[in-house]
């Protein structure tokens, strides 16, 4: 396993430090998918169902992150709501991923004219900040499974865009795709069959990266009121709740949610520095988010 | 040194606002294209509940008094005009004009904006540069997991601990608003006692971009040839870290911050809510909530123009720092 190379000077970190990272993130995501997945098929939840008795229990062995203010087990809503996040996560950052490896194909291949205005449409887009954008856009189509998604993967296309222009840039610049063009293959075969190959293993990254990024902004505007319905509680919604029996002084049904949006992302985004190594060697991957 | 005369900044400062006036009117005309697409219907909005019952040639007189019966175009270019005068319209959920709401917002918001950034700049200079003396040791690998859980952490998640913390468990800090209830009075003291702890949150927010970059500019810059010669002529530690690494692994960092408006508005967005800061962010998830295009078109413009002053000063900053960079080309 040690043909990866240690970095060396510059701290980075030692083969066996990142092999051990590795295998961390992997199983920590593993335990997750496989409690989203599952949890609800062995405990299926009533979310209107409550239970006045049990109403705000500390942490015990029968309710290890403790009960709500509605006597609901914290660590089940807590699967759900990561479940709904994940859900809500994965579709906007796909849908952001197509969206913005089409457009950044299309100017890089097309370039001259078409690329200079689809950069200008680019740089037009990165000018708003995302979550205000995407709270305008939630805001004129009322909160909502779909608004959200679309709000999200609307105003995360950019980054992806701008990678995946670069690639083609440069892969266009590559002897094959010359041969394939003097070949006479038409614009469509070489985008299709010589560029997209290519292209693939960085968008893919991207996406991956995205998914934590529209998980954020999903509990973000969630916890603002503008995101999910109530019915379809993610742990965003779950942290607005809690802020009446915060203010109490019950803590464990803010903290908890907040540390199931944390752990994941950070499995996934070590994952992604894991990955970010092998296709791209030579880049040292320090900063990562 | 040659450093850069006044004459190519305001050249780059005049070209920066010639290349605004395009974005600026892409930006309002999207804004103004959503809310078309949308069903939100600003008729049905100023009628209320007696819009489900009024009839159709009431609604269609109240459409032409209210100056929404033309296309979205036409609207988005009576705004524009009018905007140019400092009309911005009025909030339909505050009740007053968008632009008093600005003038009476704006500067809290820029209070805590600049309180929770000087923050960070300051935390993250001591933190990255201790992390990089060092690099891979105890403390920059504890700095470093920390600040990628900070990354990860929302910052409206952090707020609401923070207030457990010091406002419910220990009594030290209000936990919101800007004066203590039961007075309206804003004095310096009970000022800052209401700023310590959104600052913070926002501070922290904020600081893992600014300390990971610090840790790497410093890092790499231990590692130029400038720094192996200050240790070989046998300069303290001190003055090598301070006066060599420091200078060249900040400056480029500093430079960045103009760049960093866009994240620094969407914490504010975050921050001022949990803490019911009076401030034009919280203004902003107010006006959503209530579909108040006026006050959300004058915002997300606003929020542009933010973002490009940003831009600019980050450019130009760059530029002076570094005299190898023409201004003349950005």
């Amino acid at each position: 396993m040690s043909t990866a190379t240690a970095l060396g000077k510059g701290g980075a970190p030692r083969a066996g430090r990142r092999e051990v990272r590795l295998w961390t993130c992997a199983c920590v995501l593993a335990v997750v998918l496989a409690a989203v997945l599952l949890v609800p098929l062995l405990h299926p939840l009533d979310e209107q169902a409550v239970d006045m008795a049990n109403k705000l229990h500390a942490p015990s062995a029968a309710h290890p992150f403790g009960t709500d203010d509605v006597g609901r087990d914290v660590l089940l809503r807590c699967v759900y709501g990561l479940r709904v996040s994940l859900l809500v996560g994965v579709v906007a950052a796909l849908t952001a991923t197509v969206i913005g490896t089409a457009v950044g194909a299309a100017a890089g291949a097309a370039g001259g004219r078409t690329d200079r205005m689809v950069m200008r449409v680019v740089d037009v887009f990165s000018s708003v900040p995302h979550l205000l954008l995407g709270i305008f856009i939630v805001a004129m189509f009322r909160p909502g499974v779909w608004p959200v998604v679309v709000s999200v993967g609307l105003t995360h296309w950019l980054s992806t865009a701008r990678i995946v222009r670069a690639e083609v840039l440069s892969l266009r610049s590559r002897d094959f795709v010359d041969a394939a063009v003097s070949g006479g293959a038409s614009r469509l075969r070489v985008a299709v069959r010589h560029l997209l190959p290519g292209v693939l293993p960085q968008a893919g990254l991207a996406a991956v990266l995205m998914v934590p990024h529209a998980i954020w902004h999903e509990s973000a505007l969630s916890f603002l009121g503008l995101g999910l319905p109530t019915h379809r509680a993610s742990l965003g919604n779950m942290i607005q709740d809690a802020r009446g029996t915060l203010l109490a002084g019950d803590w464990w049904p803010t903290l908890f949610p907040g540390l199931f949006l944390i752990v994941p992302t950070l499995a996934i985004a070590g994952l992604a520095g894991v990955w970010r190594e092998r296709i791209n060697p030579r880049r040292r991957s320090e900063l990562m988010l | 040194m040659n450093r850069p005369g006044i004459r190519p900044v305001g050249r780059l400062v005049g070209r920066r606002l010639l290349a605004a006036v395009p974005v600026l009117a892409a930006v309002t005309f999207g804004v103004f294209a959503v809310a078309a697409a949308s069903p939100f219907d600003p008729v049905q909005q100023y009628a209320g509940s007696a819009g489900l019952t009024a009839s159709q040639e009431t609604l269609d007189q109240l459409r032409r008094n209210l100056h929404v019966d033309g296309p979205f175009w036409e609207r988005w270019w009576d705004w524009l005009t009018s905007a140019l005068t400092g009309d911005l319209g009025d909030s339909t959920a505050l009740r007053q004009p968008v632009a008093q709401v600005i003038g009476e917002r704006l500067g809290w918001s820029v209070l805590l904006c600049a309180a929770g950034f000087a923050l960070a700049v300051l935390a993250g200079t001591v933190l990255g540069v201790a992390a990089a003396r060092r690099k891979g040791g105890l403390l920059d690998r504890a700095v470093t997991s920390l600040s990628y859980t900070l990354e990860a952490a929302p910052p409206f998640w952090i707020g609401l601990l923070g207030i457990w913390l010091f406002a419910v468990q220990f009594h030290l800090l209000p936990a919101g608003g800007l004066t203590d209830s039961g007075t309206d009075t804003v004095t310096a003291g009970g000022l800052l006692r209401h700023l310590a702890l959104p600052a913070l949150v926002l501070g922290i927010s904020q600081l893992p971009w600014f300390l990971l970059y610090v840790r790497q500019g410093v890092g790499d810059a231990l590692e130029e040839d400038a720094v192996r010669g200050a240790r070989a002529r046998g300069l303290a530690e001190r003055t090598v870290l301070l006066g060599h690494a420091l200078r060249s692994g900040l400056l480029p960092v500093l430079t960045l911050i103009g760049s960093r408006i866009p994240e620094l508005i969407t914490g504010a967005l975050l921050v001022e809510t949990v803490f019911s800061w009076p401030g034009i962010a919280s203004a902003t998830v107010e006006a959503a909530t209530a579909t108040d295009f006026p006050l959300l078109a004058a915002l997300t413009t606003l929020a542009t123009v933010a973002v490009l002053a940003g831009n600019l000063l980050a450019d130009l900053l760059y530029g002076l720092a570094d005299p190898r960079v023409a201004l003349e080309e950005m």
